[in-house]
């Protein structure tokens, strides 16, 4: 193989991690968003207490949590081959990647949302405000600096996750690693990977808190 | 205009295993224009029973009237609604930390469906009332606590309120700051017509704005009227106790 076709491989693998990140950590917080704003309404300090849908959405998002990546994936293969049609490649393993970030999203938006001063909460509530005021105008709001670094973290661990669902055929630079790293000890290439891995972590890293930075007002 | 009374009110806040009385059988009229002081030891039930007047909390038992339309009775939405004319503002001011000055003033307003020009445009007027036009785009974590507790104000004036309740909204100021608020609340009440309701610790809050008072002492009211004669003739220990509190401060 030459440099340009090694080149063109990890110029794919780039592109399918970057999928496979972005694509799950989206429809993560498709989910995940409301499922934060279910468990934060909801919980016994709530502004709308309801500890049957707490306590079924906590257990659901309990259950996913505890269960290794590794080993939720290969569980997941029926599944994901009804849904996406196949069960390997990249686009096969935005679903797996999904079921895993969506109740973890979930608990990091309910962490941030909690963080909002009750005292501004209260202060709404005496003006009018309706739940739903509260939860779009409020809570979000004041929350969007912590969400946003919280998207940033959550986005990082996705990306590590990317690499686990290399091994099972998902593509990208975590499969390109184990390839020719395990299988045919191939340093080079793996420590290649490993570099574009840490580039990419950085970037998301730095433009995410360089974004919640510019946007919080609390100092 | 919008008498508030208070009819045999009790809350009792209960707990899996503990129940604690927070108000026992509070009967008050507080008279439209009014500016009453509620005066009580922390822990005497003031904040709990401010908060009844706009049904943040729910009384146990007894009735809330405002003007001829008891709280209990009313639903949800209309009790959203009839909030917007009993405004509040608070120690701790809670403003919106992401909101700009001119943002927070106006979120009371556009909750209520105003546009945004028009709320705005109410917004710059009471930021006039306030004194503070320089500040309209900061944000609150620039602003000193006097200014704060302004913007507080303003933000509670936006819905044209009757009422205005005040929990220990000087409490976290210094006396200068203290005496600038309670001139602004003072000024609303003349020009506007609000009634004020002030909770507060502090005697000397009482002494320079109030014209009627109430003392509250774990939970029962024990004395209640026009500030000079309750200051002048206290009649229980707890007005007592405080007055005394009051002259060892002054003296320290």
């Amino acid at each position: 193989m030459d440099n340009s076709a090694y080149i063109q491989l990890l110029g794919q693998g780039i592109i399918e991690t970057l999928i496979m990140t972005l694509g799950s950590t989206f429809l993560g917080y498709v989910l995940g968003l409301p499922i934060g704003i279910i468990l934060t309404v909801t919980d016994k300090d709530g502004i709308s207490p309801n500890p049957f849908i707490y306590k079924i959405l906590d257990f659901i998002c309990n259950i996913l949590r505890s269960i290794p990546f590794i080993i939720l994936l290969i569980l997941l293969i029926p599944l994901t081959t009804i849904v996406v049609g196949k069960s390997y490649g990249t686009a096969a393993m935005v679903f797996p990647l999904f079921v895993c970030a969506a109740p973890f999203i979930g608990r990091m938006v309910e962490s941030s949302l909690k963080e909002v001063d009750p005292g501004v909460i209260e202060a709404a509530r005496s003006m009018g405000a309706s739940n739903f005021d509260i939860i779009f105008r409020v809570l979000l709001v004041e929350a969007k600096t912590s969400l946003i670094v919280n998207a940033t973290i959550t986005t990082g661990t996705i990306l590590g996750y990317t690499a686990m669902a290399g091994t099972v055929g998902g593509g990208g630079l975590g499969s390109i690693a184990v390839q020719y790293g395990y299988y045919r000890w191939n340093t080079q290439v793996m420590v290649i990977t490993v570099i574009l891995i840490i580039v990419i972590f950085q970037l998301i890293q730095n433009i995410g808190m360089a974004i919640a930075s510019r946007l919080d007002h609390r100092k | 205009m919008s008498n508030i009374i208070i009819d045999h009110v009790s809350k009792t806040f209960t707990d899996s295993e503990t129940e604690v009385h927070a108000l026992h059988d509070i009967c008050l009229k507080i008279d439209s224009g009014d500016i009453y002081g509620v005066i009580g030891m922390s822990g005497a039930g003031k904040s709990t029973l401010v908060r009844c007047l706009n049904y943040l909390e729910v009384p146990t038992e007894g009735h809330v009237y405002i003007g001829d339309k008891e709280l209990g009775a009313l639903s949800e939405s209309e009790l959203r609604n009839e909030r917007s004319k009993i405004s509040m503002i608070f120690q701790h001011f809670n403003l919106l930390m992401q909101k700009n000055v001119i943002d927070n003033i106006c979120f009371p307003l556009i909750i209520k469906g105003v546009s945004k020009k028009e709320a705005r445009k109410k917004a710059r007027e009471l930021l006039k009332t306030v004194d503070l036009t320089d500040k309209e785009k900061a944000y609150p974590a620039q602003l000193s606590g006097g200014q704060k507790q302004r913007v507080a104000i303003a933000r509670a004036l936006a819905s044209e309120p009757e009422i205005l309740l005040c929990d220990e909204a000087t409490s976290a100021l210094d006396p200068q700051t203290t005496s600038s608020i309670l001139g602004l609340l003072r000024r609303i009440n003349q020009e506007l017509g609000i009634t004020i309701v002030i909770i507060t610790h502090q005697m000397a809050v009482v002494r320079e704005i109030c014209n009627k008072v109430a003392i509250l002492e774990h939970g029962h009211l024990v004395e209640h009227g026009e500030v000079d004669e309750v200051f002048l003739n206290p009649r229980t220990r707890a007005a007592k106790t405080l007055l005394k509190y009051e002259e060892a401060e002054s003296d320290g």
